[in-house]
C-alpha cells in the first residue's frame, strides 16, 4: 500500500502542492512573517518524509516536475521586465548603483563574518554566492573551491529568509518605492525573493527579475577577486 | 490553440537557453539565457506580449511552490550541514538583512534625488 502510494509518479507533486496550500492557509489565518508558506511547506514536507521514512530520492523523482518548471518560469520573468522597460530605462542609475552596492555588501559581509567565525576558506567560498540564483551560484562556488551541495542549501535558506523578512525590513526602514523593494528582493534573495516581489506588484517583480541577472553576473566577476584575498 | 501557441514559445526559449548553456563556456544558467532572448524578442516585436502572457503569468504565479523540491533537498545534506549550521545561519541572516537594507536604501536615496530633479524640471518648464 505504502509502496504503491510513494512510488506513484504524482506522489511528490501532490504532496508538495497540498502542503503549500495548507501553508498558505496557515499564513492567512495567523498573518505572521515567520509562517512563510515556502518555509512552512518545506518543513512539513521534510517532517512528513522523515516520519514515514521515505527517502528524499523517492520524493524527488515524483516532485521533480515542479523543479522542471523553474526554467520556463525564469524565462517568463521577461514578461514583467518588458512591461516595465520604460521604468527600467528611466532609472538606470538607481538600478545599477543599488544592485552593485547590494552585491558588494553581500560578498564583504560573508568575508568578514567568515573570518570572525574563523571558518575555513572552503566554507567562506561556499557562502559567497548565497544571494544569487542557484544555477549561477553552483558554478561560482565550484570555481572558488567551495562545497557545492552546501552552497545550494545556503542559497535556498537565503531565498526563503529573504522572502520571509522582506515586508518587515521595508516597514522598519520606511522603504515605500516599488523600484527599491524589487531591487532589494532580487539582489538579496534571487529567484525566491523575486517570487515575493511578484506578489507585491509588477514593478517590484520586474526590478527583482533584473536584479537576478545583474547581481548574478556581478558576483561571477567579483568572487574571484574576493577569493584571491583569502590566503 | 491559444495555449498551445503560448506553451510552444515558452518551451522554445527554454530549449534555446538550455542549448546555449551547454554550448557556451559562461556560467549563465539556461533560464537567464531564455529570459534575455525572450525580452529581446518582445522588444523587437518578434514575439508579441499576447503570445506568451497568459501561460507566462500562470508560471510566474505558481513560481513560489516550484522551489519546494529543491528546499526539501536540504534534508539530504544534513550530515555535512549540521556541523556548520550555526555559523551558516548567523552569516546568512545578518548578510541577507544587510544586503536587502543597503540595496533598498541606495535605490531609495537615488530615486528620491532624481524624483526631486524631475519635479524641479517640471516646475521650471
Amino acid at each position: 500500500m505504502k509502496e504503491a502510494i510513494i512510488n506513484s509518479n504524482y506522489f511528490g507533486l501532490i504532496l508538495s502542492i497540498a502542503l503549500f496550500i495548507l501553508a498558505v492557509k496557515i499564513k492567512s489565518r495567523f498573518k505572521l512573517a515567520i509562517l512563510n508558506p515556502l518555509l512552512v511547506s518545506t518543513l512539513l514536507c521534510i517532517a512528513f518524509l522523515a516520519c514515514l521514512d521515505i527517502p528524499y530520492d523517492t520524493y524527488r523523482s515524483s516532485a521533480g516536475m515542479l523543479n522542471f518548471l523553474l526554467t520556463p518560469a525564469t524565462v517568463c520573468l521577461a514578461i514583467p521586465m518588458y512591461k516595465q522597460l520604460k521604468l527600467l530605462k528611466d532609472n538606470l542609475l538607481a538600478v545599477f548603483a543599488a544592485i552593485t552596492a547590494g552585491t558588494c555588501c553581500s560578498l564583504l559581509s560573508i568575508l568578514v563574518m567568515g573570518k570572525l567565525f574563523s571558518l575555513s576558506n572552503e566554507h567562506i567560498a561556499t557562502l559567497l554566492p548565497k544571494s544569487i540564483t542557484t544555477a549561477i551560484g553552483m558554478g561560482v562556488s565550484e570555481e572558488a573551491g567551495g562545497i557545492v551541495t552546501l552552497t545550494v542549501a545556503g542559497i535556498i535558506i537565503t531565498g526563503i529568509l529573504g522572502n520571509m523578512i522582506a515586508e518587515s525590513i521595508f516597514k522598519i526602514f520606511h522603504i515605500t518605492h516599488p523600484i527599491a523593494k524589487g531591487l532589494a528582493l532580487g539582489t538579496s534573495a534571487h529567484a525566491v525573493g523575486t517570487a515575493k516581489a511578484l506578489e507585491l506588484g509588477e514593478i517590484e517583480g520586474a526590478m527583482s527579475s533584473l536584479s537576478i541577472c545583474v547581481a548574478g553576473i556581478l558576483t561571477v566577476i567579483l568572487v574571484p577577486v574576493v577569493n584571491s584575498t583569502l590566503v | 490553440m491559444k495555449y498551445v501557441k503560448e506553451i510552444v514559445w515558452i518551451i522554445a526559449f527554454t530549449f534555446i537557453g538550455e542549448v546555449l548553456n551547454t554550448l557556451l563556456p559562461l556560467p549563465v544558467p539556461a533560464g537567464v539565457y531564455g529570459l534575455i532572448l525572450l525580452l529581446l524578442s518582445l522588444v523587437t516585436g518578434l514575439v508579441k506580449l499576447s503570445d506568451v502572457e497568459t501561460t507566462g503569468n500562470f508560471l510566474l504565479d505558481t513560481m513560489t511552490m516550484m522551489f519546494i523540491p529543491a528546499a526539501v533537498g536540504i534534508m539530504s545534506v544534513t550530515d555535512i550541514l549540521l556541523p556548520v549550521l550555526i555559523p551558516y545561519i548567523i552569516m546568512i541572516v545578518v548578510s541577507t538583512i544587510a544586503v536587502m537594507t543597503v540595496t533598498a536604501l541606495v535605490a531609495s536615496a537615488i530615486l528620491k534625488h532624481s524624483g526631486e530633479k524631475n519635479a524641479d524640471k517640471e516646475a521650471t518648464a
